[in-house]
């Protein structure tokens, strides 16, 4: 057994696990939060993406103890409180999810994704991006259409900002 | 149509909880004092089952429980069934082997569950499995089809004699052998239909629970159809009479088929809770999925197509080989059969067709539908058969199509479906005009100046959805009926829940069905709740598959709300003190026409709950059921038009665009619509391109990961061009078709006829993976 000391959402959590106990098992067993879910056991899915310590991560692919320390983000702490996040926002709006369960996982690989492309996105490289998460329902079509959309009104929000800061 | 109302696209109430994390999933679910199973899985494709020791699995930390099939049968737990009589052309009934839950003498597949572990952890289970001692004896397995029923070939089961479950056929033989021989033409074929493994994203699970004090069990399990589930499990499988046991299907993540059979994990968790005395919850791992889901397709056959002097067909006989796997499931005998022949005629005056298909047992995960079920195997002998004959013909696809398409309605063919409305010469405009069809030469010939080919290939589906009447699907052999079922509650404040027996699994009813509500009675969508999926709720219903919520479950709701409305209006009359024919109900208010006599909506409801002044001789109330029986099934057909350009140096295939026109009757939300096609269009991209289940000729699965089978993925696919035309559906009262599935049966043939067209060669076989590609763009050459 093992402590582990995480923030997890913006609140300080700690427990003991298993040794072999991966983060997502801990996230889910340990402190409920059940909205990351495990979809293949061999990292190819992306079902379980959250962010640690500001980078999407496979939740599956890294030991509890491992992540002692860091600080996590998981789909439950994305919106700021009753107010979506753009990219949960945009997936209402375009239709990108059916039965749900692909959907926190690619919520916060398309976060991660629109971060790392302040410059802008376009389809293909929102395609290419998406190479680790796999969704059964929807095609795609309307998750790429949801994350160009939410990385558009992300663009204006932070333009907005700095001609405010400005 | 209002911003709510029918045809609106309105974004989805239920999308709050899945893009927030608070989706309800079975392995979300924790009940005090639960544990945690893993089911030991038979390694060998087949094998005697000569000794099991569990004594030191047992004793292993955490341990609650380590049970064997020889109990499971002890305490009377019945062997699964299959719900569809089948009858072979000499009359036998279909030689159904047993399928016990557990194990017990024999193992059929790798992946045939032999005992469960419960353990405090899934991690302590899964240690205690690896302790539990089988001791087996090997016997030679079969996997595939055409050899199962050679000579000589590993007996699966000793109730089915060389592996034939049925050999049975349907339409007119001789009428069919006559006009093959007297043909101007006949285009000859074997048909090859790959078998997939449906994955449905979130894994199948089950969680049990025996209350001792109340002798009640409830089973919360991933389900399609809970009520089938109970029943089923009930009447069939002695776990626990109906009226002691509620099953839960909550948040089910994606189905597709798969989560429609009642497999032997949930009934075990439920044996083993009452036998441990804890909670069990079993959830599968995705290699558990691979190995144990139901599988889909997996037919071959050799077909023959006869036309005339003028290019019309005058005949099809079909010969067609189905691999059912170990056992057969749930329904898994009607997939080859009124699944399948009865759609052969596609859309085409065929004056005969003759259909044979024979049905075999093989050491392999037992196979059942998967979206489309039957329709996608069909579609694709018929569109490449079309595609080939266009060929050998030297006339164009299209063209070849249109000189045969059904025009006049209703339309009898000579495999049972008799068509009620459609114009499929509108779709195959539709298509090839978003597909700029014409400016297609020029396209190759530009590709071809880069080193690449281009080719282009077009489907036109038929499908039939609903079901179907039940005495129509008792008569051929369903052991069910296909009706759904409705409750309209209207609340003393006014706002309304739908009982419904259809269940949602990412196809949006929590939305749709409420859409209808709105429109009836303009009270907000947001005041009106959808309730699925639990049989302590909704009293009884058939579920989610063959693409019948709209056109079945829809309906019921309608009938129910025709009720509601009717005596809402007798209420509003009697208090308005009007003629009841004079009352009309929009906008949240029901008024007397051409008056300004008015009431909101919810003081009708309130009125009829407080009862003070209801019409001499009227019930309180304001509560309906409805059962709704279809009349017929319902016919979505379309064209899809798919353009690809080939590498020969990689074989790689690149889908340039993909054209999808369908005709779905009436919609209700169109952007639920366009999304179950982009889904559907991927499944049949993936079959064509990605995905095959192969087993090794030991019985091994050699395709049991996501490392090892290839899903679609984001970059694998373009946006698609989709768009719809409408000949509402006659049969229902909403005039709706049904959608769920047209985008899998249409599109495998549009993508094939593609590949072959660039690559100028007869067939490819299916996935045609970039290695197949190459490999025959090789093999052409030389």
């Amino acid at each position: 057994m093992s402590d582990v000391s995480l923030t997890v959402n913006g609140k300080r959590v700690s427990g003991s696990a298993e040794d072999r106990t991966l983060l997502v098992h801990f996230l889910r067993e340990h402190l409920g939060l059940t909205g990351t879910h495990v979809g293949c056991d061999t990292s190819q899915c992306g079902a379980c993406v959250v962010h640690v310590d500001g980078r999407a991560v496979k939740s599956c692919t890294m030991l509890a103890v491992q992540a002692s320390g860091s600080t996590i983000v998981t789909i439950e702490g994305l919106a700021d409180g009753a107010e979506l996040h753009p990219v949960q926002a945009a997936f209402k709006e375009h239709h990108g999810l059916q039965c749900g369960f692909c959907t926190p996982g690619m919520i916060m690989t398309a976060t991660d994704m629109i971060a790392r492309h302040p410059e802008g996105l376009d389809e293909a490289t929102v395609r290419a991006e998406l190479e680790g998460n796999i969704c059964r329902c929807t095609g795609y079509h309307n998750i790429v259409k949801a994350i160009l959309a939410a990385s558009e009104t992300m663009a204006k929000g932070a333009k907005g900002k700095a001609k405010q800061a400005a | 149509m209002g911003i709510e109302g029918v045809g609106a696209r309105v974004a989805r109430k239920e999308d709050k909880r899945f893009i927030t994390g608070g989706g309800r999933y079975v392995d979300d679910m924790v009940v005090p004092g639960m544990k945690h199973a893993v089911f030991v899985r038979s390694p060998h494709a087949h094998a005697q089952i000569k000794k099991i020791d569990v004594q030191k699995a047992q004793g292993m930390p955490g341990v609650v429980g380590v049970l064997t099939g020889k109990e499971l049968k002890a305490d009377g737990i019945g062997n699964l069934i299959c719900g569809w009589m089948i009858h072979s052309k000499d009359g036998t009934p279909m030689k159904m082997g047993a399928w016990s839950p557990l194990a017990v003498d024999k193992v059929r597949y790798v992946g045939d569950a032999v005992v469960i572990v419960v353990a405090d952890t899934k991690g302590q289970a899964r240690d205690a499995a690896e302790a539990v001692e089988i001791t087996y004896k090997e016997l030679k397995a079969v996997v595939e089809a055409t050899k199962a029923l050679e000579k000589g070939a590993p007996q699966v089961h000793a109730e089915a004699e060389n592996n034939l479950i049925f050999d049975w056929e349907l339409g007119d033989g001789k009428a069919t052998d006559a006009a093959i021989k007297s043909a101007a033409h006949v285009t000859r074929m074997k048909i090859v239909n790959n078998r997939l493994v449906p994955n449905a994203m979130e894994p199948r699970a089950a969680l049990g629970h025996y209350d001792k004090a109340e002798d009640h069990y409830t089973c919360w399990t991933t389900s399609q159809n809970p009520h089938v589930a109970r029943l089923v499990m009930s009447a069939f499988y002695n776990v626990a009479p109906e009226n002691k046991l509620r099953v839960i299907a909550p948040d089910v993540g994606g189905g597709f088929g798969s989560k429609i059979y009642i497999y032997p994990e949930e009934i075990v968790c439920l044996w083993a809770s009452k036998k441990t005395g804890v909670p069990v919850k079993w959830v599968a791992d995705r290699t558990e999925s691979f190995l144990a889901d139901a599988h889909g397709r997996d037919h071959v056959s050799t077909v023959e197509m006869a036309f005339d002097k003028d290019n019309r067909i005058t005949a099809l006989k079909v010969d067609t080989i189905a691999n059912l796997g170990a056992y057969m499931s749930l329904f898994s005998s009607c997939v080859p059969t009124y699944l399948y022949a009865t759609l052969l005629s596609g859309q085409y005056n065929i004056p005969a067709i003759h259909a044979n298909v024979r049905t075999v047992y093989t050491n392999t995960a037992p196979v059942d539908a998967y979206r489309g079920a039957g329709r996608p195997e069909a579609t694709y002998v018929l569109e490449r058969m079309m595609e080939t004959a266009a060929r050998e013909l030297g006339v164009s696809p299209a063209e070849l199509r249109r000189r045969n398409f059904i025009t006049s309605f209703p339309h009898q063919t000579p495999v049972i479906m008799a068509y009620d409305a459609g114009d499929y010469n509108a779709s195959l405009d539709a298509a090839m005009k978003a597909a700029d069809y014409a400016g297609f030469t020029k396209r190759k010939m530009d590709a071809a100046k880069q080193g690449k080919l281009r080719g282009i290939g077009m489907s036109c589906y038929i499908e039939a959805c609903g079901l179907a009447p039940s005495s129509a699907v008792g008569s051929l052999g369903a052991g069910v009926g296909l009706w759904e079922s409705a409750e309209v509650r209207v609340n003393a404040v006014g706002t309304i829940e739908v009982l419904t027996g259809s269940h949602s699994h990412g196809q949006g009813h929590e939305t749709t069905f409420a859409q209808l509500v709105t429109q009836r009675f303009g009270v907000p969508i947001d005041s009106v709740s959808i309730v699925h999926g639990d049989t302590d709720k909704v009293q009884m219903g058939m579920g989610t598959y063959g693409s019948r919520s709209g056109a079945v479950g829809m309906s019921a709701i309608v009938k129910a709300l025709d009720k509601v409305e009717a005596k809402a209006k007798k209420i509003a009359a009697h208090l308005l003190e009007a003629d009841e024919g004079d009352i009309v109900i929009e906008n949240g208010e029901v008024k007397v026409a051409g008056t300004d006599k008015s009431l909101p909506w919810f003081q009708v409801a309130l009125a009829s709950y407080t009862a003070h002044n209801l019409p001499a001789g009227m019930e309180p109330g304001l509560k309906e059921t409805a059962f709704y029986d279809p009349s017929n099934f319902t016919f979505p057909a379309g064209c899809y038009i798919c353009e690809v350009e080939i590498d020969p140096e990689t074989g790689l295939t690149e889908i340039i665009q993909f054209v999808a026109a369908d005709d779905f009757g009436n919609i209700i939300n169109p952007m639920i619509v366009e999304g179950q096609v982009h889904g559907g269009i991927a499944q049949g991209v993936g079959q064509a391109l990605l995905e095959g289940a192969h087993y090794d000729p030991s019985g091994q699965l050699l395709t049991a990961s996501y490392m090892d089978y290839t899903m679609p993925r984001a970059g694998d696919l373009p946006s698609f061009k989709v768009s719809t035309s409408n000949t509402p559906c006659p049969g229902n009262p909403l005039g709706v078709k049904g959608c769920g599935e047209a985008g899998a049966i249409g599109s495998p043939p549009a993508v094939i006829n593609a590949i072959t067209d660039a690559l100028g060669v007869v067939d490819i076989p299916m996935p045609a993976s970039p290695a197949t590609v190459w490999a025959t763009i090789r093999a052409t050459k030389h």
